[in-house]
């Protein structure tokens, strides 16, 4: 049962093509940015210099992506080894969302022919820039979930007609098999580093950022809120492959998931208001101005998959996959606010990104569900019994 | 003021000017030139053509006036003279009835005092007193003396009995540069003194006497002084700011100043206020009217900054290669804002963007639906 | 299931105890500038709105033109700082009362900018203060914008292969030769002056003494978002001119009180890592799929 095999079966259907022409739509435009610029393809601006490159492919994308690490610390930290199904598919999802947001990074930056200098000119680093440590640990993080996936790889090669590919996939296994112990380690150390990080970022516009989401804890809530949104994305995938391949579901191990996604989110919540009513700014909640009504919804959002998980009415499959959707929304929203929407440049500059950003973002994300749709077909990664639920 | 009063030998201007052989011709350019200085603001010079304004000035009874010498330089009445054509002096002489001028007139010693009584008595409570230079109030005004009298004294005399004075000259106006620190014969203008009688203002060092000439034809038409600012001056002459119509405006708007005299800026006909112009604060009409007929006669016009003779607080006050402060009543439009608008949110985006994001929630929120299908099985295998 | 919960929670309190670091950690110290820092001094007061100021800049720095928004493509006139306009003047109208502004970089004591930039493109002099941007290992992420309080330094959008960041380097090649500042020698009314940020303070403050009722009792940059080296004068409220923050503390320092509380000079992470290590080697059966069977 917790074996997994590639669920093979045809890849090219219908819908498999439509998630392709977005793809290829995406990378068209992306093209196209390249040649012209950012000024004339992005509603980007001085006000505005980021928009949905980072906020949602970058910093909400990897927060999506935090399945992985998510799940790693059940297992490894908490000992819970019976969610271990859950992990090869987990980390694939991580490894795809943080090449995305690698690959999104490379076409938001502006001297992107500079790149390479990040990781590799360390006499330049200035130790104080929380981007540097972010983008450091990204890349880190992005080669050590590829590296925990190689097992998968090897599983399929070492069957493969190419005799030294075979070979080496089979001495390769075990000595992976051991070495993962440090590999695991540093794939939660580093998500714990960035992801809180992530949210310092935006520590360094200071005034800028309205009072509501500009807290020294930020990195407290954005490691808080991205851990419970990589269990939802574990549970959203879960359900999602299951109703894709047709195999049998994991509920038994996908409601506890969502459960502590939907703890976390409440305490969250709470730690906010305290954070919040500790420095004083309660009186901004009671606005009702853009920012007031953001964080109620923000607030209320982040209660809701509680009550999916409690309520009699509630405790149905469908609710739960509602559960970690409005999760991953409200995560987004409290990701897109805090970068987009409570950071004020001043009067008269706006943002709402422009239409080719919009299929650059959206053919990302088609390119990420058409690999991972690959991935499974042709690699073990999924556990469960594809051909009985057929 | 009704015309009997005049004596006989103050006729028309029209019939004085054709007697004395002034061409018609002559007379309209004048009245053309009258209009250009006082395109509004005067009642004269309200109509449309010279030859309406002609017919109107023309059937003036000739104004008396009798001119003052005070602590002055006579460069009022050089102006008034020494104009680029002849005859326009000629003219000038035969429009007023110049009746006393120490001057011009060729009468000396007792004979001028006498002509002073004569065209006082003559036009007594009707003539226009004309007052060049200031008029020194210190120790019982013994600073000027007329005819064994003190200037104040003479001043006091004759503006009695006269209708409307008139002070040509920033000295009679305000003192202009006799009043410039530390003021020793505590030399003031005429307002100061004469409180009883209407006063114009025609400050300037010298002012256009296009502008004295159009204040007297105005009263001497209409029975009225011009419409006057708060120092007395007409506005038709001094109600804008040289800044506001001068011709290297436009160097001050680009941000191009003659930085010393003589350099590349200043050689190019940059705008001088790095030099001290004063031109921003200064009422006066220079920028329009220049001297004399010649075109660009005029301070700013041949080159250097404008000292503001015309603005007792700046002229002979402010030394003149200081800049001053610039007042902003109104600014003009050119300036951005301090949150100026920038790149507007596209209605397509925001369109398409709703369209993908409720594509997606709907799908997402059917594939739930789909799922209860599944459901009890899945709720068994729990 | 509980206990499963129980553990989880006590992960979580762990690691909220550690994030909660930076509330209890020491701030960082106040950044002062250099004895010898150098910068400009504005005041609204004497400002003619000229303009002169911001064509000496274009002069000096080689920018072309801005002919798209307010000119209507006619005049080089820009609404705002911008890839092409390193220093502009704006003007508020406020009841009558009104002032020109002039805008650039303000050269911050604690510039966010350098604390942001990722391999140092931004730096600030350690002499003379001024902030300064190298192409060389620019990699155009745009984070110093993004830090930026005074939406000073400014993206070429227009540029689709080597953009710049385009901002007021305060003449620097100029200073080297001896000069000043463009716009401080161009200003016909010494409206915008330069020299060493502690001359031009007292310079300030003598002026507020001397015309009490003229200016607002402050000079803008002193103290504020941690200081400036470029200092503002005025007879509006500062508010009014555009400096829409009257906080004392600069950014930076607030991010790297939290920042350096949570690393500790790395030491946090490396302990960390150790400890997910252990944890990890203690439960490391579960790292074979097959053992749980």
């Amino acid at each position: 049962m917790h074996t997994a095999k590639p669920v093979g079966g045809p890849l090219l259907t219908k819908n498999y093509l439509v998630i392709l022409a977005f793809a290829a739509l995406g990378m068209v435009l992306i093209a196209w940015r390249m040649f012209v610029g950012l000024g004339a393809t992005t509603a980007l601006s001085d006000g505005y210099p980021w928009g949905i490159w980072i906020a949602f492919d970058v910093v909400t994308g990897t927060a999506f992506a935090c399945g992985g690490y998510a799940v790693a610390i059940l297992i490894y930290i908490v000992n819970k080894g019976k969610y271990h199904p859950l992990i090869r598919p987990a980390i694939l999802t991580s490894a795809l969302g943080y090449s995305i947001a690698g690959f999104s990074v490379f076409i938001d930056i502006g001297r992107w022919w500079n790149g390479w200098k990040v990781p590799v000119q360390f006499w330049h680093w200035n130790f104080d820039s929380v981007l540097l440590e972010v983008a450091l640990c990204i890349m880190c993080y992005m080669v050590v979930l590829w590296i925990e996936l190689t097992p998968a790889f090897f599983e399929k090669f070492q069957d493969s007609s190419i005799g030294w590919l075979a070979k080496f996939s089979k001495a390769a296994l075990p000595f992976m098999n051991k070495a993962l112990i440090f590999i695991i380690a540093l794939g939660m150390l580093l998500p714990t580093m960035h992801q809180s990080s992530l949210g310092s970022l935006m520590l360094l516009s200071g005034p800028r950022l309205h009072p509501l989401w500009n807290s020294p804890f930020v990195p407290l809530f954005f490691l808080m809120t991205c851990i419970a949104m990589g269990y939802s994305i574990v549970v959203f995938e879960s359900v999602f492959s299951s109703i894709v391949f047709k195999r049998g579901l994991e509920v038994p191990i996908l409601k506890p998931l969502q459960k502590i996604a939907a703890y976390l989110c409440v305490a969250f919540v709470v730690l906010r208001f305290a954070d919040i009513a500790y420095r004083g700014r309660l009186g901004l909640l009671f606005k009702f101005d853009l920012y007031g009504v953001m964080f109620w919804i923000e607030t209320i959002l982040f209660c809701i998959p509680l009550v999916m998980v409690y309520a009699k009415f509630a405790t149905t499959l469908p609710n739960l996959f509602r559960g970690a959707i409005v999760l991953a929304v409200v995560g987004a929203v409290y990701r897109f606010d805090t970068f987009l929407t409570a950071f004020s440049p001043g009067p008269g500059w706006h943002y709402f990104p422009s239409v080719p950003e919009l299929f650059i973002t959206l053919g990302l994300v088609a390119l990420e569900i058409a690999i991972y749709i690959a991935a499974v077909c042709f690699f073990p990664i999924l556990t469960g019994d594809f051909e009985a639920a057929r | 003021m009704s015309a009997t009063k005049y004596p006989p030998d103050h006729e028309t201007i029209a019939a004085r000017l054709e007697r004395s052989g002034v061409s018609r011709r002559h007379f309209l350019s004048f009245c053309g030139k009258l209009a250009v200085v006082a395109p509004m603001g005067l009642a004269i010079t309200s109509k449309l053509t010279p030859e309406a304004i002609a017919a109107t000035v023309g059937a003036a009874k000739r104004p008396s006036v009798i001119w003052l010498h005070m602590q002055d330089c006579t460069g009022c009445t050089e102006t008034l003279l020494r104009t680029s054509q002849p005859d326009l002096a000629t003219l000038i002489l035969n429009v007023i009835s110049l009746d006393y001028h120490e001057t011009v007139m060729a009468a000396s010693g007792h004979d001028a005092e006498l002509a002073l009584e004569d065209a006082m008595n003559a036009n007594d409570g009707k003539f226009i007193c004309v007052v060049e230079g200031s008029i020194p109030t210190k120790d019982q005004g013994k600073y000027l003396y007329l005819a064994g009298k003190p200037g104040i004294q003479v001043l006091d005399e004759v503006t009695k009995r006269a209708a409307a004075v008139v002070s040509i000259g920033s000295c009679a106006s305000w003192g202009g540069v006799g009043s410039a620190g530390p003021n020793p014969t505590g030399a003031t203008g005429v307002d100061q003194i004469v409180k009883n009688k209407p006063v114009i203002n025609i400050p300037g060092c010298p002012p256009n006497p296009y502008i004295v000439l159009a204040s007297i034809l105005e009263y001497a038409t209409t029975g009225k002084v011009p419409a006057l600012d708060e120092f007395h001056r007409p506005k038709f002459a001094y109600d804008r700011t040289i800044h506001e119509h001068c011709p290297r405006r436009a160097h001050f708007d680009a941000g191009r100043f003659a930085k010393v005299f003589g350099d590349d800026g200043h050689r190019q006909g940059w705008c001088l206020y790095r030099l001290g112009c004063k031109g921003p604060v200064t009422h006066a009409s220079c920028s329009t009217r220049h001297f004399n007929e010649v075109v660009d006669a005029w301070p700013i016009g041949i080159g250097h900054p404008c000292v503001g003779c015309t603005e007792q607080t700046v002229g002979f006050k402010i030394p003149i290669f200081q800049t001053v402060e610039i007042g902003r009543p109104t600014p003009p439009d050119s300036y951005p804002s301090i949150f100026p608008e920038h790149k507007p949110v596209s209605p397509v985006a925001t369109g398409v963007a709703g369209v993908v994001g409720g594509a997606l929630i709907g799908a997402a929120f059917i594939g739930a639906k789909k799922l209860g299908e599944v459901d009890s099985s899945a709720e068994t295998k729990e | 299931m509980e206990a499963n919960r129980r553990s989880f929670l006590k992960g979580c309190a762990a690691a909220a105890a550690m994030t909660a670091i930076p509330a209890t950690a020491l701030a960082r110290e106040r950044r002062t500038a250099s004895g010898d820092a150098v910068g400009l001094l504005y005041d609204a007061t004497k400002c003619i709105g000229c303009k002169s100021c911001s064509v000496a800049c274009k002069e000096a720095n080689g920018l072309s033109a801005d002919g798209t928004e307010f000119g209507g493509g006619l005049y080089d006139a820009p609404t705002s700082l911008n890839e092409r306009t390193k220093s502009v003047i704006q003007l508020v109208r406020d009841e009558g009362q009104s002032a020109f502004v002039k805008k650039q970089c303000m050269h911050c004591v604690d510039p966010g900018c350098v604390t942001a930039c990722m391999l140092g493109a931004m730096t600030k002099d350690k002499v003379t203060g001024i902030v300064s941007w190298n192409g060389d290992t620019c990699i155009g992420c745009r984070y110093c914008q993004q830090a930026c309080p005074f939406n000073a330094a400014k993206f070429e959008w227009s540029k689709a292969l080597t953009p710049k960041i385009v901002k007021c380097e305060l003449c620097k090649d100029r200073l080297a030769k001896g000069q000043q500042p463009a716009c401080a020698e161009v200003c016909p009314r010494g409206a915008v002056i330069y020299g060493k940020r502690a001359d031009l303070l007292d310079e300030a403050h003598k002026r507020i003494t001397g015309k009490p009722n003229l200016y607002v009792n402050k000079v803008y940059g002193e103290t504020d978002l941690g200081g400036t080296q470029v200092l503002y004068l005025s007879h509006v409220d500062f508010e009014k001119l555009g400096f829409r923050f009257d906080s004392d503390q600069s950014a930076p320092s607030v991010q790297q009180t939290v920042q350096h509380g949570l690393y500790q000079g790395f030491a946090g992470p490396i302990a960390l890592y150790a400890l997910l290590g252990a944890v990890v080697f203690r439960n490391r059966k579960n790292i074979e799929p097959k053992a749980e069977e």
